[in-house]
């Protein structure tokens, strides 16, 4: 429909094919092909994954670690598995420093929590200004908590963070800095191998939330030597409700245990209890067996895809989306040119949820509003904001759909 | 003109229309060309929902009670111009005891979810509350 650089021959992966292990997107919505654009908030699931997690439930379910029996060995053995593809999937050294949680909001929360408790009045923790809201309250209720200032990274009027700004920040007193590998919001992607470099420098350790860089492009932690990196399962393709802590095994060495329980535990007695070794220390209560399964299932069918080629594949789907938007009178396109997974828009006066509502009539999924990230809203005055987020099963047709429904849309509005 | 007639003038507004897009085009034209004295355009009338304002003020002169709302989204404020133009004229009691049936019949029940977070059931509300208070001053 407009001009711009997609590569129709495009081979290196099937898009229709890999549709069809998506049967969600076969759907109408309003009697309408439902256009799917808020891979950002969640994505939908293969086949591949949901038929893991029924298998599970009926073939392989039963409490893992602690049964002899066949079955439970069976489960434990799975979770393990998943913990290895996991480690294999980031480059991790040992599945010691992979720790299941609920997701990329509680990974960081348990390090906000367990570090926290390390830290003394008058430390300092560092957070970006397009953080989610998911890495700036645990840091906030930290700070409270224990006295601790948190200090703000901000980022330029494009949307780009500078780690010269970041060096002015840092001071011996800075223990942790945190800052999201790709912003949920503006597609921002920045620079962690080099900001690890320069925290590090400073005697500060590295949180990085990769909730919306892990699905995107290849994430090597050792590569990029981040002391934590939290994401979730179903960003990628997976189940909701299972998500990762990576951290280095000696950072989490350090770490008091974050909740109490079963698993977590070496020895208890009323006088005095020991705690497991990484990573079960940070794993109190059964954990989510099936969804480390069905996580498996989602990393084993991008690794089939190839995280490079989803990524090359991404990348001239969003170029092209930003292109098209581009074109379209009076829009405002937040963030940089250069960026991944999503375009987050204003058009002319129209309010984010009259653009979404009419949008939604059409047939099209797209978030609106402030993203959880108030403070990015903030930055540019402004309330909410419209956001279409691709994934490797969206098409050059839909991202044409989405443009045509915007102008219709305009049009509704004179 | 009653509550339900009124009612039934918006629903008839409305039949006919089988395209989402021209149900929306309706409200949209409505909400366009709703506003609200800017006096009244304050914190103090402001209905804040997860994603849109409502301001609403109301009078009470003669026995009848006269609604002005605006929003900043064109859709709500399309809603609430609706119920502007049916509770507006009508007794505090007759408005308390109003069955407010036209939404679920132009097709706009999901409007009124919770989740929907737009603030039309607190726009209700707070337009029923200024008929309670004013019916509590007679």
């Amino acid at each position: 429909m407009c001009e711009g650089g997609f590569n129709q021959s495009y081979d290196m992966l099937d898009i229709n094919k890999i549709r069809e292990d998506f049967p969600i997107l076969g759907d109408t919505v309003y009697n309408r092909p439902l256009v799917y654009l808020d891979n950002a908030a969640t994505t939908q699931k293969p086949r591949q994954v949901v038929e893991c997690i029924s298998q599970c439930y009926y073939h392989r379910n039963a409490n893992v670690h602690r049964g002899v029996h066949y079955l439970s060995q069976e489960a434990t053995e799975a979770h393990e598995q998943a913990r290895e593809s996991v480690r294999s999937f980031i480059n991790a050294r040992s599945t010691s420093e992979i720790v299941f949680t609920r997701g990329t909001t509680e990974s960081i929360n348990l390090v906000a929590s367990s570090f926290g408790e390390t830290l003394k009045e008058g430390d300092e923790v560092i957070v970006s200004q397009m953080e989610h809201h998911s890495d700036i309250v645990p840091w906030q209720l930290l700070a409270s908590r224990r006295g601790i200032r948190l200090k703000v990274w901000k980022f330029d009027a494009d949307g780009v963070l500078h780690v010269d700004d970041l060096k002015a920040l840092l001071s011996d007193r800075v223990r942790l800095v945190a800052v999201a590998q790709a912003s949920n919001t503006l597609g921002t992607v920045n620079p962690i191998k080099e900001i690890a470099t320069v925290v590090h420098g400073a005697g500060a350790l590295l949180l990085v939330d990769g909730a919306q860089s892990v699905p995107h492009f290849p994430v090597d932690v050792r590569d990029l030597d981040c002391d934590f990196l939290a994401f979730s399962g179903h960003k990628i393709y997976g189940p909701t409700g299972i998500g990762v802590l990576y951290g280095k095994e000696q950072v989490l060495e350090r770490m008091p245990p974050y909740q109490g329980g079963g698993e977590m535990i070496d020895h208890v007695t009323f006088e005095k209890t020991t705690f497991n070794v990484l990573p079960y220390k940070f794993e109190a209560g059964t954990p989510d067996f099936i969804g480390s399964a069905a996580l498996k299932a989602a990393l084993d069918y991008v690794s089939a895809l190839g995280i490079e080629n989803v990524a090359a594949y991404e990348s001239q789907l969003v170029d092209y989306m930003i292109g098209c938007l581009a074109e379209i009178p009076q829009i405002r396109i937040f963030g940089p040119r250069q960026r991944i997974g999503v375009a987050s828009f204003l058009v002319g006066e129209i309010h984010p949820y009259d653009l979404g509502t009419i949008l939604d009539h059409l047939g099209i999924a797209v978030r609106t509003g402030h993203h959880c990230a108030q403070p990015t809203m903030d930055a540019f005055k402004v309330d909410g904001m419209v956001r279409a987020s691709v994934a490797v099963y969206n098409t050059k047709e839909e991202i044409d759909t989405l443009i045509e429904s915007i102008m219709r849309a305009m049009r509704m509005f004179h | 003109m009653t509550i339900n007639e009124a009612q039934d003038n918006i629903i008839a507004d409305f039949e006919g229309l089988d395209d989402w897009l021209d149900k929306y085009q309706l409200i949209i034209d409505r909400g366009m060309a709703q506003k609200i004295d800017p006096q009244y355009k304050t914190p103090q009338h402001l209905i804040e929902g997860c994603q849109s304002k409502v301001w609403i003020h109301a009078d009470y002169a003669d026995g009848k009670v006269t609604y002005q709302a605006e929003s900043n989204t064109e859709i709500a404020g399309g809603i609430a111009a609706m119920l502007v133009e049916i509770l507006s004229g009508h007794t505090p009691r007759e408005i308390m005891d109003a069955d407010l049936y036209f939404i679920d019949r132009i097709g706009l029940k999901e409007h009124l979810s919770p989740t929907r977070s737009n603030g039309m059931l607190a726009m209700m509300k707070q337009m029923k509350l200024y008929a309670i208070a004013f019916n509590s001053v007679n």
